[in-house]
């Protein structure tokens, strides 16, 4: 028999305990990169910061249940951020992702008051307006951001005074999976806790979550600013480790692109946000290699396949396949 | 005499433009229990509906402890001590039976209930721990139900209907455990009920609404003895 615990924040922090699983695959995706493919620490680079955009949209997508076609906006909000401000003289790469994150998070606050009026349709054009607005916006502020050719002189400095950020990537692609570890364990300990439960029983059913005493609109609020928080701070960290911000960073396109990512993956389990992020990364590296012009047509081909019979993505599928396997 | 618990003062509420509830004044004290009787349709669930404040109010006002609460917002109504268990029960059917109890978990020290006071109450719900919501019976989704509001340590319970369309065994096992919750927490109830004579031997006072107005008021056990009352409005619905 189990013990009996009585303490629900004991029992919720049981729940996010580390399987051995899962030490494998940090372990993995820690070493494989440096060891097997020193010549793609650049991309995996983009990956692990993609990756932190990807969750960052889970936590709305795949437990709030809010939808959005605009997420890059807060992506690109923390780009330019911390870009403008290495570009005016403070790279310390730490303190500087930090400033795009909350650079970021504050506009979320700001939009998440839309946000909670709206459902369905009008949710998805509030933030595909809002994207094509802040790319405009961008593009007519070029005295700051340097408008359509991208905002140069980027300067990082090194992380903890002590490693540069070189061409080959491995300062980056260490910083940026350290903070791609953090960000998953912030986020998983958010969804297994009473207001992680609360944003999935809103979705499901907000009359009855809100007659038990919770406020609706403030706790999405909260997870929307909390999860344009996480996408500038993936923007940060990708302009830091790129020293570059284009307008495309804003753009629909890399809205869209980080929605199929999540939806390939899988919604509302966090890790389908991280391999599908390496999954398409991967695909379109792959695939543009191959024929530049004509990628987008596998990866429309496979979202088609997955939508189709994996309705919970490529995670959901395998864990279905797990199942069925371990009942044989 | 002390101030009543939950008070309704000329209430007019209903549902966009159209009226349900009609000038519907009512006291409530604390620790007593309510029966809510009356035809289907009549405006029951809308009344505690409008307790909850997710009804159109058009005129009157709600007080709660004396403080006007007629602009309160549900969730905080449920904060300062209303529990609602709808008749549809609700059960967040993706969430395990724990999780369900879990998601209004607060640190709060001098909560009357916990998880474990929740499953001495219900030893079922114990057993049925890690299943999914949409796992269990009829019953045990009452049970859940119940058990959920009470995580929100309410002061006054709201039940629509909890019994309906339950085997007689587990009614007369709720019946139980509600009366009991009642007896030794002190917990006011209100009940809506089609079994007129269940409602009755559960309540110490009991209401009957017509067609949006209260057409009878009284104690329990004097409507109880008055069946020319209760054919009148109910149709005798006296069970078996």
């Amino acid at each position: 028999m189990q013990q009996q615990i009585t303490d629900p924040q004991k029992w919720m922090r049981q729940k996010t305990r580390i399987s051995p699983i899962e030490i494998a695959f940090w372990l993995s995706v820690l070493a494989v990169p440096y060891i097997f493919f020193p010549n793609y620490l650049a991309l995996a680079n983009q990956i692990a910061a993609t990756a932190i955009f990807c969750i960052s949209l889970d936590l709305i997508i795949g437990y709030a249940g809010i939808i959005s076609l605009g997420h890059a906006a807060f992506f690109g909000l923390g780009a330019y951020a911390a870009g403008i401000l290495s570009q005016k003289g403070w790279g310390e790469p730490i303190t500087g992702a930090l400033f795009g994150a909350i650079f970021a998070g504050f506009g979320g606050w700001i939009v998440s008051f839309m946000i909670v009026r709206v459902q369905h349709l009008a949710l998805l054009m509030i933030t595909l307006g809002l994207g094509f607005l802040l790319v405009e916006l961008a593009n007519t502020l070029d005295w700051l951001t340097g408008g359509s050719d991208g905002l140069v002189g980027i300067d990082t400095w090194n992380l903890f005074g002590v490693f540069k950020f070189t061409f080959w990537g491995h300062t980056a692609y260490g910083y940026t999976l350290g903070a791609t570890f953090l960000v998953f364990l912030l986020a998983r300990r958010l969804v297994n806790s009473p207001f992680g439960l609360a944003l999935e029983t809103i979705r499901e059913n907000p009359q009855r979550t809100t007659a038990l005493g919770v406020p609706n609109r403030a706790r999405l609020q909260k997870v929307f600013t909390i999860s344009a928080a996480i996408a500038g701070l993936a923007g940060a960290i990708l302009t830091q480790t790129t020293e570059t911000v284009s307008l495309d960073s804003l753009g629909f396109q890399h809205s869209a692109d980080i929605a199929v990512m999540l939806i390939l993956g899988g919604t509302g389990r966090l890790y389908g946000a991280i391999l599908g992020t390496i999954i398409f990364m991967v695909a379109r590296d792959q695939l543009s290699g191959m024929n530049p012009q004509y990628w987008y047509f596998w990866i429309g081909l496979l979202l088609m396949i997955v939508v189709l019979f994996m309705p919970r993505g490529i995670l959901g599928g395998l864990e279905k396949l797990m199942e069925k396997v371990r009942g044989l | 005499m002390a101030e009543p618990l939950l008070s309704l003062r000329n209430v007019t509420a209903g549902y966009g433009e159209a009226v349900v509830l009609d000038d519907v004044s009512l006291d409530i004290e604390e620790g007593s229990g309510l029966a809510l009787l009356g035809r289907n349709g009549v405006g029951k669930s809308t009344l505690i509906e409008t307790i909850m404040g997710f009804t159109t109010l058009f005129s009157g006002s709600v007080h709660w402890r004396g403080k006007d609460i007629t602009r309160l917002k549900p969730y905080q109504r449920a904060q300062a001590g209303i529990g609602w268990i709808p008749q549809e029960r609700d059960i967040f059917s993706t969430l395990s039976v724990e999780e369900n109890l879990t998601v209004i978990a607060s640190k709060g020290q001098n909560s009357q209930w916990d998880l474990a006071k929740v499953y001495e109450l219900f030893p079922r719900l114990k057993e049925r721990s890690e299943n999914k919501g949409s796992q269990l019976s009829g019953g045990e989704q009452q049970m859940l139900a119940i058990a959920r509001t009470l995580m929100t340590n309410p002061s006054m319970l709201l039940l629509d209907e909890p019994l309906e369309g339950l085997a007689p065994i587990v009614v007369e096992e709720l019946i139980e455990t509600i009366t009991r919750m009642c007896n030794e927490a002190g917990m006011t109830l209100v009940l809506v009920e089609q079994h007129a004579d269940t409602a009755l031997a559960m309540t110490d006072n009991a209401i009957i609404i017509e067609r949006g107005r209260i057409a009878h008021s009284g104690t329990s056990a004097d409507l109880m003895a008055d069946h020319a009352t209760l054919d009148r409005y109910i149709g005798l619905n006296l069970g078996d």
